[in-house]
């Protein structure tokens, strides 16, 4: 057990509300957020995590099962891991952090193991460590997160960041939605660990990420990067929640009438199943999975039967109507931009971990799989925690700063208009889900979905503070229509087909556009363009 | 959805209000109520940490299904979850099964 005397200190606060003093506040108690905390506590720092719903319960991975990115420190292996998802990335990718990402996850993964994780045995005896049950992951990060001694706010959503007169941040605040109160922390670094977005599309337990993170660093300056790799569908039953789309590379799709979807497939298909989709009801039977496949599913992942057992249905005999959710930046690679190896981003005291962040740095432009991302959240969390820490104890011993509140839209009067968190809500769904804008998209298209994000934007930015109570629907609200407009004004900046951006009107790589997209803005969203590294490397030795 | 507090196991730990992270959940002087059915997520995790198996999550995610609690204890679907991820004594040796190695790479 770690013996702890530095905890985050609360102070006497004002009748409705409760204060911290800390060195680094991580907002995000997923597996990103778990980790940044216990490694910057770890270093030292008093540490408080706030999590929007439950740390151990909270985000994508607690739900689900995931697979990770551990690969044996062997060179070959290495090498043939790195060079796996290269294509597939559209060559986004960057060896650099490749490698050291390799290398956190392998030891951050044996910790675990160290720790207790329940690591299932091969038959040859060996440790299996390239997947992760998500309940047992979270519920033992939560255990690490508490034992590091971290004062973790469940059930409080951050909702606005605290900058100095400088700029930098330096805490934030939120309520306390079980409490009716508010929360207060003064931390000398920050780290959003928030998760992606996925635009409230139940796919599983995505329903906490609604770029929360994004919309609240966006408000300090923050920027973004590859946002237009924003488009994943993840497979379920039509009715249900749960995307395992591992499980369905054994599936047959096919239409109403029974006859199959040509071209349709989990891995390399999944377009053919949003165009029969668009015609109407397609269908999934697992018919591909031998007995000792079957087995292994259910051993692996018995959340996946749930839908199927409670209601009758034998997924492996039986046909079933299967739908594609959109899972946004949570399976995309877009996020917060990333400026230095401690995961910091561009605006100082400002660090981001896990889906929060981008993912371009070792995905590119798809990631095609939870691993890479399981291996990220780990890694980046880590980096982020250490990064956040030296920052602040480089700030020296606390000292008096005058902090302001960042917060723009919902915190503000304006115009004798409500704020209607419900109707944005389904107005950015509008534009976001459909397969026509969103999977298959075309300049014209994306265009006019802008024009009416915008205009919605022009709304909700000037209407009325919302309601103590519709607080927080409304900054999430706020946060999926920004998270939109640099989503669809990144995908109009990349004329080309790369990763899982799709381009009707340019469906093939162009070698030119080998870059990334950078984005940022609320009230004006803008995009410009940056090398990628193999450019910036061959610039230098000319 | 979550559809159902079968009151007669229910022991008013009111873990479930804790542990949903969409907070559908309220505590009461007796226990829980659903008190935002249309915030669930159907994640299962209120389940999978309800000490008495007293909750049943429906698996159609989109509307609410009424269930009834009586049919309900007639079969093995409170609890299952739990029993099949290793989270009860009895299953125990369930936690460290997990075959996804083997799936990989299909």
């Amino acid at each position: 057990m770690t013996v702890h005397e530095r905890r985050a200190e609360q102070r006497t606060a004002p009748g409705g509300s409760v204060e911290f003093d800390a060195d680094v506040l991580v907002i995000g108690g997923g597996p990103a957020g778990t980790w940044a905390a216990v490694s910057a506590a770890e270093r030292g720092a008093r540490v408080v995590l706030a999590d929007k719903g439950f740390c151990g319960t909270s985000g994508a991975t607690a739900a689900a099962g995931t697979g990770v990115w551990y690969v044996d420190p062997k060179p070959a292996l290495r090498e043939a891991a790195m060079a796996n998802r290269e294509k597939m990335g559209g060559h986004l990718q960057d060896r650099r952090w490749m490698a050291r990402v390799l290398d956190q996850t392998y030891e951050d993964s044996n910790r675990l193991a160290a720790w207790g994780y329940p690591y299932p045995v091969d038959d040859t005896g060996t440790s299996q460590r390239n997947s992760l049950q998500g309940p047992e992951y979270m519920r033992l990060m939560r255990k690490r997160t508490k034992q590091a001694g971290v004062t973790i706010l469940d059930h409080s959503p951050a909702l606005e960041l605290l900058v100095d007169d400088d700029g930098s941040v330096a805490g934030a605040s939120g309520v306390r939605r079980q409490k009716h109160d508010r929360w207060i922390v003064r931390a000398k670094a920050v780290v959003i660990a928030t998760g992606g977005c996925a635009f409230l599309s139940k796919t599983l337990g995505s329903n906490v990420l609604t770029g929360d993170g994004y919309l609240m660093a966006a408000e300090v300056g923050a920027e973004f990067s590859s946002m237009e790799f924003s488009n994943p569908y993840a497979i379920s039953p039509a009715f249900g929640s749960v995307t395992k789309t591992l499980f369905y590379g054994w599936a047959t799709f096919s239409y109403e009438d029974g006859s199959v979807v040509p071209g349709a497939a989990s891995k390399g298909g999944r377009s053919a199943i949003a165009r029969a989709l668009l015609q109407g009801p397609v269908y999934a039977r697992l018919d591909k999975a031998d007995d000792d496949v079957q087995r292994h599913m259910r051993a692996s992942q018995p959340n996946f039967f749930l839908p199927f057992d409670r209601t009758g249905i034998d997924p492996f005999r039986e046909r079933f109507s299967v739908t594609l959710r959109l899972e946004g930046t949570v399976r995309g690679t877009g996020g917060l931009r990333i400026v230095d190896d401690s995961c910091a981003t561009s605006v100082p005291g400002l660090y981001a971990a896990g889906d929060a962040a981008t993912r371009e740095l070792i995905c590119g432009g798809f990631t095609g799989g939870g691993s890479h991302n399981a291996a990220w959240a780990m890694s980046s969390g880590t980096w982020a925690g250490w990064g956040a820490a030296g920052y602040a104890r480089q700030l020296g011993p606390a000292r008096q700063r005058r902090l302001a509140s960042a917060g723009t839209v919902a915190f503000r009067s304006k115009a004798g208009r409500a704020f209607e968190p419900a109707t944005l809500t389904k107005a950015v769904q509008d534009e976001v889900y459909p397969y026509e804008l969103n999977y298959f998209r075309h300049a014209s298209r994306l265009e006019s979905a802008l024009e009416r994000l915008d205009a919605a934007w022009v709304d909700a930015s000037s209407a009325d503070a919302a309601s103590k109570d519709d607080l927080l629907r409304a900054r999430e609200s706020a946060a999926m229509l920004a998270t939109s407009r640099w989503m669809y004004r990144s995908a109009l900046a990349r004329n080309e087909s790369r990763g899982m951006h799709r381009r009707d009107d340019y469906p093939y790589q162009d070698d030119r556009q080998r870059h990334y997209v950078t984005s940022g803005g609320l009230d004006e969203v803008w995009t410009t363009v940056r090398p990628h590294a193999d450019a910036s490397y061959s610039e230098a030795a000319e | 959805m979550i559809e159902v507090i079968d009151a007669e196991r229910c022991t008013s730990c009111d873990i479930c209000v804790n542990v949903c992270p969409t907070n559908v959940f309220d505590k009461t002087e007796g226990i829980p109520v659903i008190a935002r059915q249309g915030d669930c997520q159907t994640c299962f995790l209120c389940e999978l940490y309800c000490p008495e198996d007293a909750l049943y999550v429906s698996p159609y995610a989109e509307e609410p299904r009424p269930t009834d609690v009586v049919a309900l204890r007639q079969t093995a679907a409170l609890g299952s979850y739990r029993r099949a991820v290793g989270w009860t004594d009895e299953t125990r040796d369930l936690r460290g099964i997990d075959r996804s190695y083997l799936l990989f790479g299909h």
